[in-house]
């Protein structure tokens, strides 16, 4: 062999020469076994997920049509072996080591054997590598040689690295297979033009032909092709040695290198194709021709007339066995595959598969019962046999004491199923059999592992979720405290500066939750994907299509969750030309909460049961309705103007991160003021709240960024900002108040401390600051509304109350120790000074009362027209959902060919007109307030300056009073006569211009 | 038609089963127990009936309290082989009872206690061997001297071989002698050449049938090698580490100390290293582990002669290494295929 200069050979460890057998099948030329019956397709005859059926039952197909589908990346195509009719889709026992059945399509020719069109791929040197692979994909090749690996696939993969070597394995390393063989004897050129196919695809600087030297036909057949082609593909003849044939040990014969444990030959710059593969691919690139047929040994002891045959997929064996002359009595065994590696059949009606290449009809005699398992007396043949250099017999010992991890530390997934150290055995172990138990205890167990993890991370993210609820509730609640403590006499503005606050924590939590769902089911898809990675890289097929499967409903779940996360939080206006009015605001709210509610009940519904499409739509549904709620809402907490741009903003995955960062950050913020109210004193919480707001901030700017630069529409951006300032503030104001109230009642039960007083004034002022704060975040949205003006007067209102009572406490002290010593004239004076501080404070408190008082009847009316709008609005929710109910009922009916369905129909209709009548209502009822509205912001301002007039007056009357009160005590005094004439002239003017203006207000 | 299903693989080796492999060993050591029979007298063979039948009545007898199938552990043959080689190292004129407490104690004990074949962590045979030897060390060390050189001037014949295992043969000591490992151990300070001149059991006579001895067992162990029973691993490690220490301390004081040759040709050097040492069960398993193993022995032997209390230190030194062999096996795996280095002791979880 040393004329043409052949590739080295080197040398692999271990391996077995067991009888070769091959002699029998070689006797005999090529068969060609007539159509049988029936062929039986399985879907499943590859690696992957098994093909999606292209035809029904009853179809007439052609020879070569494409009857199945690939069904995801890795998958394949499947043709019609011949002409004839789809007779059935139906599960079949195929050929499986589990010896399950899988679906199959049946296929019953018509004998015609009717070519549908062939359409070659002339121009493969032309046109892009991904076009052929994809032709080939959908010629549906695969590996040939056990596996079944997608070519297109592996192909694919090759190109990850500049590839060295690019082996042809035509060793057929197992004792009694021929079919490689006969096949390189058979279709020479068409397997030298298939690798020149190929190698222009994959352009490797090696070609080379791995062959035992105990196939001298087949080398000389190549050699003398290669010679006279002057090809550069070179043949190694290898040493006839099992399992040469191996792909890693073919690599390592020829190349001398290892393929890393864990890694695809592709790796290390080499790929290995079949070479029936090869074959494959030059039939159906330059004849068009799908993959329908293959070669495959029928040998064994049990058959008369041992012999290779081309044979249609879907053949079913027990037509191949008769057309080899079975000799049923001698029959012991049947495998498919070669004595080695191959998988015993239960019975001869599996059908013939893509990667069939022999089946061994053994007699008794030839593949005798194994021997009864013996003690391992750990002799090392096994180890001086097993090609990966393993040691069996440890692995044997870990296997049987379940010890996995040391089996695994002991590389048995290196363990390549050879059967080399059983061939060996002589205490007749069946190790494999123990080695493929170990590892696949070891892969549920994996799987058990990455499910509890999966459980333990949505634990987590459950806490988060409820913590930040928590959070929420409580911040929510402090607000709701700070807002009690304002008077609450202000009931016609109320609803207005109050709707932002509980509807956007509502908008808030939706957008938290999905964000958080978002994160999960991310995290999750990783996860799955690096499973699945593993999985095909350990070519562990039944896992694949699983994992695929999952993966790609994750996926499905992320784009659905995306879009919800997008919407929530700032969906796009529509109603642009809706005027903003409080009651529209307070519609849009009550809207809000009732579809956020609705979506909520329906989600978790839905979470108990995955699989309802119905409560899937409703959820989706209820989103819509959501989300068309918070965009009105949003548009009357924001601005006016808003431009209704109807685009929905698709967030780029940074913006989706800053978001995410503001919720997290938020969070934390929340957290850490919680616990500043608890302990308002405590610097570090007080530090880590600043630090915690500065991350917010970044956050959001962050976030506003991304967002604008992706949106024109800014609003979006600004709005979460404002809304979180806003809870800052409220925060804020919140912990203010309960400062200023702790130092109150320190100060009542002691009067006289001064730190105490000055103490107390910072906080009011603190609090002043904060509600100042607050208010002008209220007019933000709306501007020089009146509810804007409510925070500052309920200030001054406290601050008075707090004076009256200090007043009156001090009065009250001074009270009773002038009882007990009443001849103390400085004691006298004091208390008539307190007596003074206590009216002047209460006739401010008074001051502030009234303006209230007086409801002005245009607000009163407001307000019943305000009651209105609201019982529309609930009406018309009613209405819908009743609506919403009568067509579900309608649907369903519709389903079940119910007889009342016109009666529902009816019942529809009726609930559609009551509820469009209610929307037309409320629609009057918003626009008839509009005016009232305007009107009310007029009165404001009017109110304001009779507040103030009020409160002037009040003023004077004090000071008469105190002027009275002086001059009682001390009636000779002249100047204090004077200062009460003065004063009470004071008194009368204000009194004046207060009835003029409440006169004006009166008639207005 | 009822097909069988069972997992690849489908064929097996044929032939070469466990109780092949023990009969493979077994006559292996027929060269050793011809010379030695040649040498000594019958004794070895009376002993070797004696040991079989021991050795098969106790196995059956511990089967049977463990209610586990008699016929078919006993075919396994590695009681038989217990008893041959225990035969092969007893001294040719040990009373009856002491072969019969040692092959028993070996199976029982050193075996069955364990969990029966392939679940004992010492070589049996050693076992019963060093169990006999502390607790009656005199007839453990009378072995037949050459026949010139021996009063009698000739073997026992089969009679009083006979005679003197199973009663007592008034003439023993005109056939035995100090073995060359136990003169020369008790030279008494005498320079080497002295000893060689002075002492019977050194005289060439004597080391001359120890070192037919000892190349008859080689012979037997290449026998092994040759047909892949065992590997060449443990033996020529062992006979290295050996062969090493001797010739460190011959070179340093050869006035004082023994020859390399004398080392390796004298005691159960041979029949420990083929057929003792390369115990599958209790030795260690790769390659590499097997060349620390052999080496271990082969060092510790030369210590336990050189130093220790006994003449010859063949089964103490293998028992020591028994000990060793599971923590060697941690360190010495093999490389495996797509791994760049070999994995070391048991980091479990630690790498990927």
């Amino acid at each position: 062999m040393a004329k043409q200069s052949n590739p080295p050979v080197y040398a692999f460890h271990g391996g077995i020469h067991p009888p070769e057998n091959k002699a029998q099948s070689l006797a005999l030329p090529l068969g060609k076994p007539s159509l049988p019956g029936e062929l039986v397709l399985p879907l499943g005859q590859h690696i992957g997920q098994a093909s999606r059926p292209l035809i029904n039952v009853g179809d007439r197909v052609q020879k070569g049509q494409a009857i199945a589908i690939n069904n995801g990346f890795l998958s394949s195509f499947l043709h019609a072996p011949t002409s004839g009719q789809v007779s059935a889709i139906e599960s079949r026992p195929v050929a499986h080591p589990s010896g399950l059945s899988d679906m199959c399509i049946i296929l019953t020719p018509d004998q015609a054997d009717e070519w549908i069109e062939l359409e070659p791929l002339e121009n493969w040197r032309d046109i892009s590598k991904t076009d052929v692979l994809a032709f080939l994909a959908e010629k549906g090749i695969i590996g040939m040689g056990g596996a079944g690996f997608p070519t297109q696939v592996k192909l694919q993969g090759a190109h990850k690295h500049p590839l060295t070597h690019f082996i042809i394995n035509a060793a057929e390393c197992e004792p009694y297979i021929t079919a490689d063989d006969m096949l390189i004897r058979e279709k020479t050129l068409e397997l030298i033009l298939g690798i020149e196919i190929l190698q222009h695809l994959v352009e490797a600087k090696h070609v080379v032909i791995g062959i035992e030297d105990n196939k001298p036909t087949a080398i000389a057949a190549l050699e003398k092709l290669l010679k006279e082609r002057q090809s550069s593909i070179q043949v190694a003849i290898v040493p006839t040695k099992y399992p040469s044939g191996g792909e890693k040990q073919l690599i390592q014969l020829l190349t001398e290198k290892e393929v890393p444990s864990g890694q695809y030959p592709a790796d290390i710059g080499i790929l290995c194709q079949n070479v029936g593969t090869c074959v494959a691919v030059y039939e159906a690139i330059k004849h068009g021709r799908p993959l329908i047929s293959r070669f495959t040994t029928l040998t064994g002891d049990a058959l008369k007339a041992p012999q290779n045959v081309e044979v249609l997929l879907g053949t079913p064996i027990s037509h191949l066995l008769d057309y080899a002359d079975l000799q049923d009595k001698k029959l012991t065994r049947l495998v498919m595959g070669g004595p080695m590696m191959g998988f015993t059949l239960d019975s001869s009606d599996v059908p013939v598969v893509k990667t069939t290449n022999c089946v061994l009809a053994a007699t008794k005699k030839e593949l005798p019962q194994p021997a009864p398992e013996q003690a391992c007396i750990r002799c090392g043949m096994c180890e001086q046999a097993c090609p990966a250099s393993l040691l069996p017999q440890q692995l044997l010992w870990f296997a049987k004491s379940q010890e996995h991890e040391k089996a695994e530390h002991y590389n048995l997934f290196d363990c390549i199923e050879c059967g080399a150290c059983s061939y060996v055995c002589p205490s007749s172990i069946p190790l494999v059999q123990y080695y493929r138990h170990s590892k696949s205890e070891i892969r549920e167990a994996r799987e058990a592992a990455v499910k509890s993890d999966i459980a333990k991370q949505r634990f987590e993210a459950r806490k988060a979720r409820q913590e930040a609820e928590a959070a929420e509730k409580e911040a929510k609640r402090l607000a709701r405290q700070s807002a009690s403590a304002k008077p609450a006499a202000k009931k016609p503005a109320k609803p207005a500066p109050e709707a932002p606050t509980p509807a956007a924590p509502a908008v808030d939590e939706a957008a938290k939750k999905a964000k958080i769902d978002l994160a999960i089911t991310k995290a999750k898809l990783k996860k799955l994907e690096k499973a699945l990675l593993e999985a095909q890289e350990k070519e562990h097929t039944e896992e694949i299509s699983a994992l695929q499967t999952q993966v790609d409903e994750t996926k499905k779940d992320i784009s659905e969750l995306e879009t919800k996360v997008a919407s929530t939080p700032v969906a796009p206006t529509k109603k642009a030309t809706a005027p903003a009015m409080s009651d529209e605001a307070k519609k849009a709210k009550v809207d809000v909460a009732l579809a956020s509610t609705k979506l909520k009940k329906a989600e978790k519904q839905l979470a108990e049961d995955p699989d309802n499409t119905e409560l899937k739509a409703k959820v989706s549904g209820f989103s819509a309705d959501l989300k068309t709620a918070q965009e009105a809402f949003e548009k009357l907490g924001g601005n006016n103007t808003k431009p209704a741009t109807g685009s929905k903003p698709v967030l780029s995955d940074e913006a989706k991160k800053a978001k995410v960062d503001v919720a997290l950050a938020s969070t934390k913020l929340k957290k850490a003021q919680k616990q500043l109210v608890e302990a308002p004193d405590n610097a570090e919480i007080k530090a880590k709240v600043a630090g915690f707001e500065k991350d917010l901030k970044e956050a959001e700017s962050r976030f506003a960024q991304h967002n604008t630069a992706l949106a024109d529409n800014a609003t979006p951006a600004v709005k979460p900002a404002m809304s979180d300032d806003y809870k800052k503030a409220k925060v804020d104001v919140a912990l203010a108040s309960t400062k200023l109230k702790k130092i109150q009642k320190q100060l009542a039960d002691d009067a006289d401390n001064e730190v105490l007083k000055t103490k107390a004034a910072d906080f009011e002022k603190a609090l002043k600051e904060a509600e100042a704060r607050l208010s002008s975040l209220d007019n933000n949205p709306a501007p020089d509304t009146p509810p804007a003006k409510k925070p500052t007067m309920s200030d001054d209102y406290k601050k008075a109350k707090v004076d009256v009572a200090l007043a009156s406490t001090k009065l009250k002290k001074i009270q009773k120790q002038l009882a007990e010593d009443p001849q103390n004239s400085e004691l006298q004076g004091k208390a008539v000074e307190f007596e003074k501080t206590l009216k002047d404070a209460e006739a401010q408190l008074a001051a502030l009362d009234v303006p209230v008082t007086p409801e002005p009847a245009k607000s009163k009316a407001q307000a019943t027209d305000e009651d209105a709008t609201r019982k529309l609005k609930i009406d018309a929710a009613i209405a819908k959902a009743s609506l919403k109910k009568a067509e579900k009922a309608l649907s369903k009916a519709k389903e079940l060919n119910s007889e009342d369905t016109s009666s529902l129909e009816q019942q529809v209709e009726k609930a559609k007109a009551h509820a469009d009548e209610l929307e037309h209502a409320l629609q009057n009822g918003t626009a008839s307030a509009e005016p009232v509205a305007q009107a009310n912001e007029q009165s404001a301002e009017f109110k304001e300056r009779l507040k103030k007039q009020k409160v002037a007056a009040a003023l004077a009357k004090a000071q008469v009073n105190k002027l009275k009160r002086l001059l009682a005590a001390d009636p000779e005094v002249e100047s204090l006569q004077q200062e009460l004439a003065a004063a009470e002239k004071t008194q009368q003017d204000e009194e004046a211009k207060l009835e003029q203006l409440t006169n004006t207000q009166e008639n207005r | 038609m009822s097909l069988l299903r069972i997992t690849s693989p489908h064929t097996h080796r044929a032939g070469r089963r466990t109780s092949w492999v023990m009969q493979m060993v077994m006559l292996a050591t027929v060269p050793g127990l011809i010379t030695q029979t040649y040498l000594f007298g019958y004794g070895t063979l009376i002993n070797l009936v004696i040991a079989c039948l021991t050795a098969l009545a106790s196995e059956a007898l511990i089967l049977k309290l463990r209610n586990r199938p008699i016929g078919f552990s006993l075919s396994d043959c590695s009681a038989l082989l217990t008893a041959v080689l225990l035969a092969l190292a007893l001294p040719p004129t040990v009373p009856w009872w002491l072969t019969v407490t040692a092959v028993s104690f070996s199976v029982i004990f050193a075996k069955q206690v364990y969990g029966g074949l392939g679940n004992n962590p010492f070589n049996p045979a050693m076992v019963g061997y060093a169990i006999c030897l502390v607790s009656f060390p005199v007839p453990m060390t009378q072995w037949i001297g050459a026949s010139e050189i021996i009063q009698a001037g000739a073997v026992p014949s089969f009679s009083d071989s006979l005679a003197a295992i199973f009663g007592s043969l008034p003439a023993i000591d005109s056939y035995t002698m100090a073995t060359p490992l136990d003169a020369f151990k008790h030279k008494d300070g005498m320079m080497s050449s002295e000893a060689y001149a002075s002492i019977a059991g050194l005289q060439s006579a004597n080391l001359v049938s120890w070192m037919y001895v000892n190349l008859a067992y080689l012979a037997g162990g290449l026998l092994l090698i040759w047909l892949r029973i065992i590997t060449w691993h443990t033996p020529v490690a062992m006979i290295a580490g050996l062969g090493l220490m001797a010739n460190v301390f011959y070179g340093l004081d050869p006035d004082n100390a023994a020859s390399t040759i004398f080392h390796l040709t004298s005691g159960a050097v041979m029949l420990g290293a083929f057929f003792i040492a390369t115990d599958p069960v209790s030795s260690c398993t790769s390659n590499r582990g097997k060349l620390v193993y052999g080496l271990g022995i082969g060092i510790l032997i030369y210590v336990i002669r050189t130093w220790g209390g006994y003449p010859d230190g063949v089964a103490f030194a293998v028992l020591l290494m028994n000990f060793a062999a599971p923590l060697i096996d941690y360190f010495t795996q093999p490389r495996a295929y797509g791994h760049k280095k070999a994995k070391k002791g048991l980091t479990i979880g630690g790498e990927k």
